[in-house]
């Protein structure tokens, strides 16, 4: 995806993906950040569309298949994540739950969207999934590696962070407050 | 002395695919029920591609959800000897075959030893009873949501006001994080331990099924219309379905205690039992 379909997107929008998503969660992030600034990435990682998950695998064959690959919690990354924006390119993270709001700071400056996929939809999502075009960081351990899927059709994906500071979550989380509120007084 | 006709092993990798390819039918209604009353756009969206991927991960044996969790296991009745290794190995050959994520990890180290094995793994509960049969219930509970656990050592001053500001909190808190609308199963009493896992427990009871205590019935009914209408909705996206049942369990408690415990279930509440009778024929069920 390029910077400026990623701008004409608004929060509330629903789109279905076409083409390479690379996965990554806690520690995919973690080591790529602990790399040197000179150090080469991975292939497919600059400028990539992220996807929070840690899918289960089965190897057919010498093949992997993918069995389910469900989004993973994104606030687990929140503190990790604006880095990797600014960093990589990242120009899509696809997750669950949202993230916070330097993250959202970071997407409106450097071009990135937030998609919320459906939590636990995990065999639908599967099957959006063509092929698994290779893994790196394999040590990492099945649901940390970072695998690059070729997608078709791959949704359905709320934009729920848009590029221009809108967020979806942070429109639920006023109306939540007013019960929080009500209860807290 | 209970015969087992196919080795136990085998007995618990049944167990475990069915828990996790096909959800509850309790939890299946409640889903359909609440995309009939849902009125917000994306939370009907939502709802739809929950029920869409329910049947297509039982059309093709595959678990619901790839967060596999961490199955607890209860076992009660008549104790067959060897349960404890057949629990582990139908475990390690469930996560091959299956298949299931290897989710266990060494806490500090964070090694993954494979198979959902390692130190303490899995949790097994006994309770032993005279009867003449055996049953193993587990529950896979993935991290997004059992993260979002909450305990309070509430002051018996605090009392039902405070138990209902907790648990209000515990849910709307934790947002889209632990994949709503979830099942929020609620501890009250005992000590701290038994507290938590009271709330665990309460999530073993079908949603379908009344509260026949009174106190905890009522509880339930008000904490589901206060959560409901906090706007939430699916996977905290706003909407009107934010949780599928509440379900409370209380024990006593010190005179001087009120703990309180919050254990949300995702909307894959997953849970499966089996029956073994003395004649050693298996039974399964989600009830
Ligand atoms: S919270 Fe439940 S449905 Fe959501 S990803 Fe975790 S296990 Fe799956």
């Amino acid at each position: 995806m390029d910077e400026r379909t990623v701008r004409a997107l608004k929060a509330g929008d629903v789109v279905f993906i076409d083409g390479t998503i690379v996965t990554g969660r806690d520690e995919m992030h973690m080591r790529a950040l602990s790399l040197k600034k000179d150090a080469r990435p991975p292939n497919g990682l600059k400028g990539a569309t992220l996807y929070h998950c840690g899918p289960i695998m089965q190897r057919e064959n010498s093949k992997w298949k993918v069995i389910a690959a469900g989004p993973t919690t994104s606030a687990r990354m929140n503190s990790l994540e604006a880095e990797m924006i600014s960093r990589y390119g990242i120009r899509a993270v696809i997750g669950k739950g949202g993230m916070s709001g330097d993250v959202l700071e970071a997407m409106k400056e450097h071009g990135c969207v937030y998609l919320a996929a459906i939590g636990g939809a995990a065999v639908s999502l599967a099957e959006c999934i063509n092929e698994v075009k290779g893994v790196e960081w394999e040590d990492l351990g099945m649901a940390e590696a970072m695998w690059k899927f070729e997608a078709e059709r791959f949704g359905p994906l709320t934009v729920a962070m848009d590029a221009h500071g809108s967020s979806i979550y942070n429109d639920v989380a006023s109306k939540v407050n007013g019960t929080l509120k009500k209860y807290h007084s | 002395m209970i015969k087992v006709p196919e080795p136990l092993e085998d007995v618990i990798v049944n167990l475990l695919r069915l828990a996790n390819t096909k959800l509850p039918e309790d939890i299946g209604w409640a889903l359909e029920a609440a995309a009939a009353w849902e009125t917000n756009d994306i939370a009907r969206s939502q709802l739809g591609g929950i029920m869409d991927n329910v049947k297509k991960a039982e059309f093709a044996g595959r678990p619901m959800c790839q967060d596999t969790g961490i199955p607890v296991f209860y076992v009660t009745g008549k104790i067959i000897p060897g349960t404890e290794d057949a629990i582990r190995s139908g475990l390690r050959k469930a996560t091959d075959t299956i298949p299931l994520r290897p989710n266990t990890v060494h806490p500090i180290t964070r090694k993954n030893p494979g198979g959902n094995l390692g130190k303490g793994m899995p949790i097994i509960r006994y309770r032993p009873t005279d009867d003449n049969f055996t049953e193993i219930t587990v529950i896979p509970k993935g991290a997004g949501s059992e993260n979002m656990t909450r305990l309070a050592m509430l002051n018996p001053a605090d009392g039902i006001d405070g138990i209902k500001k907790f648990v209000i909190s515990a849910v709307l808190e934790a947002g889209g994080r632990p994949c709503p609308p979830t099942v929020v199963g609620i501890g009250i009493g005992g000590t701290a331990d038994r507290c938590v896992e009271l709330s665990k427990e309460a999530l073993l009871v079908p949603a379908d099924s009344v509260n026949d205590d009174k106190d905890e019935r009522e509880l339930e009914e008000e904490l589901f219309t206060i959560l409901n209408s906090s706007g939430l909705g699916p996977m905290g996206l706003g909407g009107d379905t934010t949780v599928l049942k509440v379900r409370v369990m209380t024990e006593c408690c010190h005179t001087a205690s009120l703990p309180a415990a919050v254990n949300i279930s995702c909307w894959a509440s997953r849970r499966a039992t089996v029956k073994i009778s003395a004649d050693g024929s298996a039974e399964y069920r989600q009830k």
